[in-house]
């Protein structure tokens, strides 16, 4: 196939090199400056002090991004059916079996399922070609978990899917709402900068509302722990006091907006007393009061909210809720005013700019007949799909009824993400082709797939990305495509001229696909045409080289205002026909299933401070794994003792979907009658850690996102025979046990399992067999068969290369110093008789849990500094052993120990 | 008034004895000890060093004969002053040169004897036990000549002698009747560790093997030796160490109850009340000793109730066993072999050449073998006498006290999902 365009290799470097680049992972978008060798090494990572995200900031996972890039992990050559197999084939394969399909069952029988990691060019190619020459709008994408709330509220409140404030903004602020949001752990940066703007202006207050007390509240001056689901009514009844206390806007109410007397008219009416509001919500009135006045007082307000209120049956109207006091008090698009909806991904805002969600067209449009008309003749073609497709619940659930009988996802994990993600597994298995692009070589999707393909990953990956803030940045390539890896426009260029749609997709390079997406973006846009908020009427005709060296901007970017546009709507002009924003009265819901005797217990959901999404990349850093090794059940003592559970076992949580199981964690920040798991665990880093097995399917109704924060569940102990953990320089295989975390340390592998059937001996044998070269190994043996116990170490010379450790309860030793043996790669003379009691030989210091993950400094460590009075504040801290100085996120822990 | 104390024995049960006595009582007695071997008092224990040429005699000699003097003690030592006689009437003992010594209270310590297998030929020269300095002397002699050395005997004083004898250059062969050496003392696997370790240092085994006669070089000789399997082997020393018998009698002859040995009470006293024994050649509740650690326990009872404080009872505790090999460690006490109910914690390293078992019943120690690394065998052995629990550190017990003491295994609490953090 002589038509494969070229790619440019990524060619050597000659000397060393700085790239400006951003994170693979959240929202925030950080900028990053890498110092890369001429052999592709990373030589310094760092933020990029000049990036208006994040100035020089980075956080644990941004910060370890370089640890990431082992080979080892990826998927580097096409399969089909199980057979290697070469592009031209592979992607011949594809448009042939989908053009099979299509003239089969028509064009909504195949689907694209993308991903916020996915770069706007990718983006672009795969939505023009799904919904502009296939003629389906069956392209979703993992953003529908994550942002598709806010982009319904969004649209309903200011026509578009706009976010009208920037993180400057929170420099001016004089009070911070943080809504559903931990970002100390999932936004560290931005919580940085929040923390920062306080120190710098002491009359900056933060309000944290959240269910569970998290590490965000150590900032706060009132931490609102509200009932789950019950945001809607406390905006509605803030609403009603702004209006009782003469704090609306009433200029702006009246010459930018419609439909506040309705709104206003229907909070009233759902709503009563400040009591009845706290009660309504589960919280005390004093803080109630606080919060309100706090509100109604500071003229600059910021209410920054992600998946706290997104992930809900509710949730667009949880959004439209938080948008009406802001535009009741006309706090919107000022320094220091406006609702940001923090993004999760690195991209979910780039895919919106394209129209990858299938209940949008492209460009910011949708199906209407003017804007169907308008992208018809850009795109040139005939066949635009006509109505909105499959959203990502309808999707997988049109796979599992044979609907849908191809899918091609890319970059994502839906058999692992979505709700009820055992069903969608089971839909995945039973489809009649599953393409899956993934720069990683294993996944709970990948491993179902037809077809694999690999794609190019974060450091090879080439174009833009856009944050939180509608900021566009440059995502570069630095490293050479690791085996036949290709970048995803790429791929999908190439399968579109397969299928016959050349003429329309000669691009060369991503800046090409760029210059037509901004062309896109400026086409028509003007109120003769179709007026719209997405704009880069000043990029559409971009050199390549002006491409290279694009600066961050905020769209729109128009040739009106070439520099961006920092902030929206201070003076009006909403996108909607009239120009005006609209209220949007809130009939507050309660989440979808109540809990109730068979499963009495909510199930909340949410990300962990130092993984990102499933672990893909973070689970290959060793230092990003000692945070939170395992998944965990977070549940109040009293929940725990009624339920008999004891810290540190085992526990299962079941639903009516499905299963998972879990380490317990008391806490007290918690509240009794909650539950909290990580999303992180994989079926591939865990047996049964996925979360989505157990999460409801419900979907809010005009965002059809998921309601993954509210499953009501039961717990149990998980009753096993034996329990522990293998730790081993070599990797090892344990999928038939019941219970299993795989874990990547630095320089060996732990695995964190437990059984109910399998007899040691059996499981001593399942170890042993798996060793290279078993003659050159020693072992010892150390096992009480009343207790279940048993624990092995095995060495090669004087180096010990293994230890495994289980017995039938979980009073096992801590495994930070074992591994920290088997990290070591020398020999253990010095302890070998006695390291199988998991301690250090008498005298032997232990530096402790992980407590700072950048400088990878240790509780003992520390409470030692404290002790000794050498540390007595954060700083003397960071000065004593740079603990805390670097991303700050153990800033909260480091408090915790000084006391 | 003072009285007097005659002791016969000038062995290490009835001088710890007199230890004792000294220290608890001064001036109570005058105090005449007998001793069939011309020596002060040593520590027999200790002859398998001098065999090996790691210690002198020197060196093992625990009372040199100026200490007698200094404590007043009257010495008679040497094979003619071997007692004879005990006139229990007239409370007085006669030796074999016609030394008397009369006593109000009598202290008979006169230890043991090795067992003689009853083979032809037994009587030939170069058939010998292991017991005393005298035998020591031999058996270097022999080394520096002879060349072919049989032990009968897998047990303690069989594999020291051999080892002995293989550091004096000899070649040497155990013979044991059992499959596996020290069965009294080890289990299979820690067994099996120790002949791997002995055998690497040179001593030839032959386990389940019994003699079934010696054969001469026609000058009276010892020359070879046949099993009752047919085989035979050259034999210049043969070594018997096939256990000892109490050394009773001179008791019995004296009229004193014996069994086994002369049957005492838990104070120590034979059937006549002014009659005490310890050691080797006792009887008590049925048990009689061989083992260093009873001697000394029933001596401190013995000594208590010569000195008139009378509160003290002998009573028999598991003893633990060492071997006296160098650089092999190896420890045992109690029912290391099992119990019926009872659960085995164990640890393996054979790369190391460690082994470790513990025998436990209802979360208490009831046995202990240790092989390679015996520093918590006392640990052990005073967990097991003293019945304690140890469910609170079952999972560490078995790396021994420094692991236990501080940490109860309920405190190993995974804090991997800590809230602080």
């Amino acid at each position: 196939m002589n038509s494969l365009i070229n790619i440019p290799k990524n060619a050597p470097l000659t000397q060393a090199k700085q790239i400006k680049t951003t994170c693979a992972y959240c929202g925030v978008g950080c900028g990053i400056n890498i110092q890369v060798a001429p052999n592709a090494d990373i030589i310094s990572l760092k933020g990029d002090p000049e990036h208006p995200a994040n100035y020089g900031r980075l956080c644990s996972k941004g910060s370890a991004l370089g640890e990431t890039l082992e080979a080892s992990s990826r998927l580097l050559y096409p399969e089909v059916f199980g057979q290697r197999t070469d592009w031209p084939a592979a992607i011949s394969q594809i448009a042939e079996s989908l053009q099979s399909i299509i003239s089969q069952h028509g064009p909504d029988a195949v689907a694209f399922y993308g991903s916020g990691q996915l770069l706007t060019e990718d983006y672009y190619v795969a939505n023009k070609l799904m919904k502009g020459f296939i003629g389906s709008a069956n392209l979703d994408t993992n953003s529908r978990l994550c942002m598709a709330s806010s982009v319904a509220g969004h649209k309903r409140a200011f026509g578009m899917d706009t976010v009208p404030a920037c993180y400057d903004d929170l420099d001016h602020a004089q009070l911070i709402i943080l809504i559903g949001a931990n970002s100390a752990w999932c936004h560290p940066v931005l919580f940085q900068r929040i923390n920062q703007a306080k120190q710098n202006n002491p009359a900056l207050k933060v309000v944290v509302i959240d269910p569970r007390k998290t590490n965000t509240c150590d900032i706060a001056d009132l931490h609102i722990p509200i009932r789950s689901g019950s945001d809607g009514h406390l905006f509605n009844g803030l609403l009603c006091y702004l209006a009782e206390h003469g704090k609306l806007d009433t200029a702006y109410i009246e010459n930018y907006t419609e439909g506040f007397e309705t709104t206003l008219e229907q909070a009233r009416s759902e709503t009563g007393s400040l009591d009845a509001i706290a009660r309504y919500c589960g919280i005390d009135t004093a803080a109630l009061e606080s919060f309100y006045q706090w509100y109604a007082e500071a003229e600059q307000v910021m209410s920054l909210y992600s998946q706290g209120i997104n992930q809900s049956s509710s949730g667009t109207d949880k959004v439209n809720a938080i948008l009406n006091c802001h535009l009741a008090t006309g706090r919107i698009g000022k320094p220091g005013a406006g609702p940001l909806s923090l993004t999760g991904q690195p991209n979910a805002m780039g895919g919106r700019e394209v129209g990858g969600l299938a209940n949008q067209l492209a460009a910011h449009m949708h199906f209407a007949p003017d804007e169907r008309d308008l992208v018809a003749r850009f795109w040139g073609s005939d066949k635009i799909a006509s109505k909105p497709g499959l959203t990502a619940v309808e999707l997988f659930d049109a796979v599992a009824d044979g609907k849908v009988k191809a899918v091609w996802v890319m970059a994502t994990n839906p058999a692992f993400s979505l709700p009820n993600a055992d069903k969608v597994k089971q839909a995945l298995q039973n489809c009649e082709l599953l393409i899956v692009s993934d720069c990683v070589a294993q996944g709970d999707t990948l491993d179902l797939a037809h077809i694999k393909l690999p794609a190019a990953g974060w450091s090879e990956k080439d174009g833009t990305v856009t944050n939180s803030e509608r900021r566009i940045s440059r995502q570069r390539a630095f490293k050479p495509l690791s085996g036949e890896a290709r970048p995803d426009w790429w791929i999908l260029t190439e399968v579109a001229k397969a299928m016959g749609f050349a003429e329309h997709f000669q691009y060369q390079s991503p800046a090409d696909i760029f210059r037509e997406h901004a062309r896109l973006s400026a086409y028509e846009n003007n109120s003769q045409g179709k007026l719209r908020d997405f704009n880069l009427s000043a990029l559409a005709d971009i050199t390549d080289e002006q491409y290279a060296e694009m600066e961050p901007v905020q769209w729109p970017v128009t040739r009106e205002k070439p520099e961006g546009t920092v902030r929206l709507f201070g003076q009006g002009d909403f996108y909607t026909d009239n120009r005006k924003a609209r209220f949007i009265p809130i009939n507050a819901q309660k989440p979808k299933a109540s809990p109730n005797e068979a499963y009495p217990l909510i199930l909340n959901t949410g990300r962990v401070r130092d993984q990102w999404h499933s672990m893909t990349r973070t689970g290959l850093s060793a230092r990003l794994n000692l945070h939170k090794p395992e998944p965990y059940l977070e549940i109040h003592p009293d929940d725990a003792q009624r339920y008999h559970l004891r810290q540190s076992e085992l526990a299962a949580i079941h639903s009516e979907w499905g299963t998972m199981l879990a380490r317990v964690n008391l806490s007290q920040d918690i509240q009794p009658g909650m539950v909290f798991v990580p999303m992180h665990w994989t079926g591939v880093l865990s047996a049964k850690g996925r979360m989505g097995a157990v999460v409801n399917p419900f979907v809010d109704p005009y965002s059809l996102q998921p309601e993954s924060k509210h499953t009501p569940v039961r717990v149990s102990p998980l009753e096993s025979k034996w329990q522990g953990f293998v730790l081993s320089q070599q990797a090892m295989d344990f999928r038939e046990l019941l219970y299993r975390v795989d874990i990547k340390g630095d320089g060996y592998f732990r695995y964190e399992i437990a059984d109910q059937t399998l007899s040691l001996e059996a499981l001593e044998e399942h170890i042993k067999k798996q060793l290279k070269e078993p003659a050159t190994l020693s072992w010892q043996r150390h096992d009480d068969p009343a207790s279940e116990l048993l624990r092995l170490a095995c060495f090669k010379d004087e180096q010990l290369i293994l230890v495994c450790m289980v017995q039938k309860d979980h009073h096992l030793p801590e495994r930070d110093w074992l591994a920290g043996l088997l990290s070591r790669q020398d020999s253990v003379k010095e302890c070998r008789t006695t390291l199988l009691s998991g301690k250090p030989p008498v005298g032997t210091a232990d530096t402790g849990k992980q407590v700072c993950a950048c400088f990878n400094v240790g509780e003992k460590t520390l409470k030692s500094l404290i002790a000794s009075k050498q540390a007595t504040s954060i700083e003397a801290i960071g000065k004593a052993c740079k603990a805390g100085t670097n991303c700050g996120a153990c800033v909260p822990e480091l408090k915790v120990l000084l006391g | 008034m003072i009285r007097k104390l005659v002791v016969i024995g000038n062995g290490m049960a009835g001088m710890k004895a007199v230890e004792e006595l000294i220290s608890a009582a001064p001036g109570k007695f005058e105090i005449t000890v007998f001793g069939a071997e011309p020596y002060g008092n040593y520590n027999r224990i200790l002859l398998s060093p001098v065999l090996c040429g790691e210690k002198s005699i020197e060196d093992i000699l625990i009372n040199p004969l100026s200490w007698y003097e200094e404590n007043a003690i009257r010495l008679y030592a040497g094979e003619q002053k071997t007692v004879v006689r005990i006139d229990r009437y007239k409370k007085i003992v006669y030796a074999l040169d016609g030394t008397e010594a009369a006593y109000d209270k009598l202290l008979i310590a006169t230890g043991s004897k090795p067992s003689i297998l009853p083979l032809p030929g037994n009587d030939l020269e170069g058939v010998m036990a292991f017991r005393d300095i005298y035998d020591v002397n031999k058996m270097l002699a022999y080394s520096q000549e002879k060349q072919h050395a049989i032990v009968v005997g897998g047990g303690l004083l069989g594999l020291e002698a051999a080892n002995g004898l293989v550091q004096r250059g000899m070649k040497v062969t155990v013979v044991h009747h059992r499959d596996f050496l020290l069965n009294r003392q080890l289990d299979v696997t820690a067994s099996a560790l120790l002949q791997a370790e002995l055998a690497d240092r040179g001593i030839q085994f032959k386990l389940s093997s019994q003699v079934h006669r010696l054969q001469d070089n026609g000058e009276s000789h010892i020359a070879s030796v046949t099993f009752k399997d047919g085989s035979m082997l050259p034999c210049d020393l043969f070594v018997m160490a096939v256990g000892v018998q109490p050394n009773i009698e001179l008791a019995q002859n004296a009229g004193i109850y014996c069994e086994q040995g002369i049957i005492v009470s838990d104070t120590l006293q034979t059937y006549d009340p002014s009659i005490y024994a310890v050691g080797e050649c006792i009887q008590h509740r049925g048990l009689t000793f061989g083992l260093v650690a009873p001697l000394f326990e029933q001596a401190k009872v013995c000594a208590n109730h010569l000195s008139g404080h009378g509160v003290a009872n002998y009573k028999t505790l598991p003893t633990s066993t060492k071997l006296k090999v160098s650089g092999i460690q190896l420890f045992s006490v109690g029912a290391f072999n099992g119990l019926e109910g009872a659960e085995t914690i164990s640890f393996q390293d054979p790369f190391a050449k460690v082994y470790k078992k513990l025998v436990i019943k209802h979360n208490r120690i009831q046995g202990v073998v240790l092989y390679g690394d015996t520093r918590d065998g006392p640990w052990f052995q005073t967990l097991m006498e003293r019945k304690e629990d140890i469910s609170a550190y079952r999972t560490s017990l078995i790396f021994g006290e420094a692991y236990c003491l501080h940490q109860a295994d309920s405190d190993l609490i995974y804090a991997n999902n800590d809230a602080a953090a």
